[in-house]
């Protein structure tokens, strides 16, 4: 097939012997935003933790860079360069801020305090809290430390689950531009947002899933002029 | 005063040591796995039989020996985890809890058949305490036993916050799912938690057996107490534990202390009740302990 960075194809899978994925396409090429939407219940989360190993696939093909992948486990995943940050409980409470980041480090061996002075560079709030234990901060900075322990494996590969749910439209609209400074250091993201269409229009690439297939693939930009997918799938008709 | 101080202070302190360094272990082992580890006052008292092999065959002091016993007992925790904890890692706890418990009897029926079932001293003889100031009168043993704690203490402390495979086990022990994600090798982050809390419970009971006896009762004997004390610093808190051991160390030995009156506040037999009293009363008040741990 083609030279995406990630490739999954036809993903059947799920949780206890019923199938949430019925044949999920996906792929990702280096240095790409694709954002995946729809409505809940679509399987969008459930796509992003087969292609993680989070959830056995029991049909289909994941490969990263042309190396197959498929049920691999994520202690695998991310020396190879996928990092993977969960909607919810996605940081160390108990730990420091400086701390998480290091623990998002433990795959590497090498040196790597140039990382974490990047991720300071990256997310400035975060530098005075460094020493703050991650479970005190707030829901934004919280979400920064998370996006920014998945980074320190400087990965080719950046999986968000959510990563703007239940923020106020103010952090909100930050880390949308913080994913997209990430993105500019040539990181390939993958993510699924609930707010599909603030996401389409920062993404290169858009999926829409319903009932665990694909419905609708384009770029950001088209699927929002999409009539039926704004009517069906956005909450709204036309541009907004 | 110094009558409280050389027969309630000081032995409180001792007390407390042993139940420390033993609640690290229960508190730590449950943020890993996730349950309540009754075996670990049998590890406690392979620990102490193991240091008596070494006094015994070469002739050390139980402080000599206790590195020895801390490696010997780390690596049976090691190998008893692989063998026997392993296999139910995804089974419910309860069934983790009821294999502790086999394993407990286990540990015990094995320390009885190779080292008998007779109450043993590390050292025979009359052990002359030092007299500080004219008058503070503190045995030998007791320097050691407080300040090995002190020494173990603090390889923990240097362990957790400032190697990489400590910081992992605390990450693990906040949020096990997100130390997969992130990539932490968890299976070597059990291994290494079985060798830092099955070390801790092997100086506890080379301990306790300097400052008593040996038998093989003796560690299960004490799963009251150190459960206490890793409830009421919050399980999954190893700074908490040592706390909690402090704190019920004292309060067993000033319970007896006649407080009001010339009569003993409650009768030395009483004392282990006062651990009972304090968990009972910590769940129900205060289920996540002082340092908020983990619920069950």
């Amino acid at each position: 097939m083609s030279a995406s960075l990630l490739q999954a194809t036809g993903m059947f899978g799920g949780y206890g012997g019923l199938d949430i994925l019925n044949g999920v396409d996906l792929a990702v090429d280096a240095g790409e935003i694709v954002v995946i939407v729809g409505p809940n219940g679509a399987g969008k989360s459930t796509a992003m933790k087969a292609v993680f190993g989070l959830l056995h696939v029991r049909e289909g093909r994941v490969s990263l860079g042309g190396e197959d992948i498929t049920n691999k486990p994520p202690e695998q995943l991310v020396p190879r360069g996928m990092a993977y940050v969960p909607q919810e409980s996605n940081v160390f409470p108990n730990l420091t801020v400086h701390e998480n980041l290091e623990m998002g480090a433990f795959v590497r061996r090498d040196d790597f305090s140039g990382v974490l002075e990047q991720m300071y560079d990256l997310f400035p709030p975060l530098k005075d809290k460094r020493k703050q234990p991650a479970g005190e901060l707030s829901g934004g900075q919280r979400q920064m430390v998370a996006i920014g322990r998945a980074l320190m494996v400087e990965p080719k590969l950046l999986l968000l689950d959510e990563p703007t749910a239940g923020l106020s439209p103010l952090f909100m609209q930050e880390i949308f531009e913080r994913i997209i400074a990430v993105n500019d250091t040539g990181v390939g993201i993958l993510m699924v947002e609930q707010n599909a269409r603030q996401a389409l229009e920062i993404a290169h690439k858009g999926y829409v899933l319903a009932v665990g297939r694909n419905r609708f693939t384009d770029t950001g930009a088209n699927l929002l002029a999409n009539r039926e997918v704004a009517e069906s799938f956005l909450g709204g008709t036309g541009e907004g | 005063m110094l009558e409280f101080i050389n027969f309630y202070l000081i032995p409180g302190l001792v007390l407390g040591s042993i139940y420390a360094l033993g609640a690290i272990g229960v508190s730590m082992l449950f943020g890993i796995l996730r349950f309540a580890h009754f075996a670990h006052g049998d590890l406690m008292t392979l620990g102490a039989y193991l240091a008596l092999t070494v006094v015994l065959a070469l002739g050390w002091s139980p402080m000599m020996a206790l590195p020895i016993a801390i490696a010997g007992t780390a690596a049976v925790a090691v190998g008893i985890d692989w063998a026997f904890y392993r296999p139910f890692r995804s089974s419910p706890t309860i069934v983790l809890v009821i294999a502790s418990f086999g394993i407990a009897l286990m540990v015990r029926a094995a320390v009885q058949l190779f080292w008998g079932v007779e109450v043993t001293p590390y050292q025979t003889g009359i052990q002359r305490p030092i007299i500080l100031f004219d008058a503070l009168r503190v045995a030998e043993r007791h320097f050691v036993i407080v300040g090995g704690t002190i020494f173990l203490v603090g390889v923990m402390h240097y362990f957790l916050a400032y190697t990489r495979m400590g910081k992992a086990m605390r990450a693990m022990s906040d949020d096990a799912n997100l130390a997969r994600v992130t990539g932490i090798n968890t299976k070597k982050i059990i291994v290494w938690t079985w060798i830092m809390g099955a070390g801790m419970a092997a100086a506890a009971g080379v301990f306790l057996g300097m400052d008593t006896q040996l038998n093989p009762n003796m560690g299960w004997d004490l799963l009251l107490p150190i459960f206490a004390a890793a409830i009421l610093g919050g399980l999954g808190r190893p700074y908490g534990a040592i706390a909690g051991g402090m704190v019920i160390g004292f309060m067993e030995e000033l319970s007896s202390y006649p407080w009001i009156g010339t009569e003993p506040l409650l009768e030395p037999s009483y004392k282990t009740a006062v651990a009972f009293a304090v968990m009972v009363l910590m769940l129900i008040v205060r289920p996540s302990g002082l340092f908020r741990g983990r619920v069950f």
